[in-house]
């Protein structure tokens, strides 16, 4: 059990900013994020793209920007539990107590939610007949390849992912490659060897078609794939691999006992805590009226969490407001040299 | 106002008016009409308020920018009528535009 003052769940720009705000306040804080990586939406959705709207930064990347936040709280050492999703929560006495998938526990005496829209999932395929064979024979990701050996393996998709595995796999499985239009928006290299090995006739490539049905008992056995004529196309497989990206989903989050008003949480604008005591929400979770989806509003919104968190954390103490400009304290935490 | 009407995943549709200049996508979450979720608010960057125009009013449609293309490879189930509908901006021209959700998006 990892014992902390507050957990943050979400790594994203708002989650980052607050670690900062927590650590100059003298809180000490844990992170979990279901992505591989820091950084949220900043990194997963636009990692290139030039954000106009950051106080006194006239323009920067998602990426710029993560790695700037990310520079902002190394003093405070944080540690960060990626590739983590946050499950269950429970009260006991006057902590929650926080599990993830990988059973990571937490004990805390506030957690903030700055999840976005929620986590990052594999878009699946929707077809009826599926379920019984995901992760199983069909799959959105690849844990180990070699079960691909001597295999055929059906890959759906038109972007890098899909482009990268179909190179890699044609090498030791029979791959057909299937993308619901005739253009691939991968790398260009990446489309060329594709080419190059369909014209070699390793890899098979059918495109205008999208997944139609899936047939077999304990596994999966064909496909029929279904081009946009609504012609129907058999193809006997012993893996379907689907690479559509990512969808954020509230997750486990909607079970938690929390206010919610479509996807997002209702908070008081005084703190940003939640219906729940000790639970905070802040960035695009959160829901108030006049409410922002900026990153600067989140930030606001994770300065003011923040010393939510204070009373909770120290319930002897009072919060002293200082400035950062001046105060010993703070310089101390922030490891600056006067 | 031009009218706008959404099939909805139930089969159901619902017609209300969009002010010129909104999107298809606003239209649909001020109104709460269900299946347009917008996750990542009108960036062309989340595929969730992808939409089937009625073929009849498809090329009506001011074209395709790119990367909206490459976008709806990750919607559910797009064929070839689909948009997402925060690309798709109101206009008088729009006036009677029918757009349906797909089934099992939201």
């Amino acid at each position: 059990m990892i014992k902390t003052d507050t957990l943050i769940i979400g790594a994203g720009p708002v989650g980052l900013f607050c670690v900062h705000q927590l650590g100059i306040i003298g809180l000490k804080c844990q992170v979990v994020d279901n992505l591989d990586k820091i950084g949220g939406q900043c990194i997963e959705l636009y990692p290139d793209k030039p954000i106009y709207d950051i106080p006194a930064v006239p323009e920067c990347t998602g990426e710029e920007l993560t790695k700037n936040l990310i520079e902002q709280i190394k003093a405070f050492k944080t540690n960060f539990h990626l590739n983590e999703r946050v499950e269950e929560i429970k009260k006991v006495e006057k902590k929650w107590i926080t599990k993830t998938n990988k059973g990571t526990e937490f004990e805390s005496s506030s957690i903030i939610i700055a999840a976005g829209v929620g986590s990052f999932e594999p878009r699946k395929f929707t077809t009826k007949e599926i379920e019984k064979y995901e992760g199983k024979q069909i799959l959105y990701s690849i844990k180990d390849k070699k079960i691909f050996k001597d295999k055929t393996v059906t890959i759906f998709g038109g972007g890098d992912s899909a482009l990268d595995w179909a190179i890699e796999l044609s090498n030791t499985s029979k791959v057909i490659l299937v993308h619901r239009r005739d253009e691939f928006r991968g790398m260009q290299a990446s489309i060329d060897k594709v080419n190059q090995l369909k014209d070699e006739g390793k890899i098979e490539v059918h495109t205008k078609y999208q997944l139609g049905s899936v047939s077999g008992n304990e596994k999966v056995e064909s496909i029929n794939i279904k081009h946009d004529d609504e012609s129907l196309k058999e193809i006997k497989t012993d893996y379907v691999l689907g690479f559509f990206g990512l969808i954020m989903q509230l997750g486990p989050i909607a079970e938690w006992g929390l206010n919610l008003d479509k996807k997002t949480v209702p908070v008081n604008t005084e703190n940003f805590e939640t219906n729940k005591e000790g639970i905070f929400a802040i960035g695009d979770i959160c829901t108030y009226p006049g409410k922002l989806k900026l990153i600067l509003s989140g930030f606001h919104e994770g300065a003011l969490a923040a010393r939510g968190c204070f009373k909770y954390a120290k319930p002897d103490e009072k919060y002293r407001f200082e400035f950062t400009t001046s105060s010993k304290n703070v310089k101390n935490r922030l490891g600056v040299k006067e | 106002m031009p009218k706008i009407t959404y099939i909805k995943n139930s089969g159901n549709s619902q017609t209300v008016e969009v002010a010129n200049g909104l999107s298809v996508m606003e239209g649909a979450v001020q109104n709460d009409i269900p299946g347009i979720d917008a996750d990542c608010g009108g960036g062309m960057a989340c595929a969730t308020c992808h939409v089937y125009v009625k073929e009849e009013w498809f090329d009506k449609l001011a074209k395709k920018e790119d990367g909206e293309e490459d976008m709806l490879d990750m919607a559910y189930e797009p064929n070839k009528f689909s948009r997402l509908s925060c690309q798709v901006l109101v206009s008088d021209e729009l006036d009677g535009l029918v757009v349906r959700i797909p089934l099992k998006q939201g």
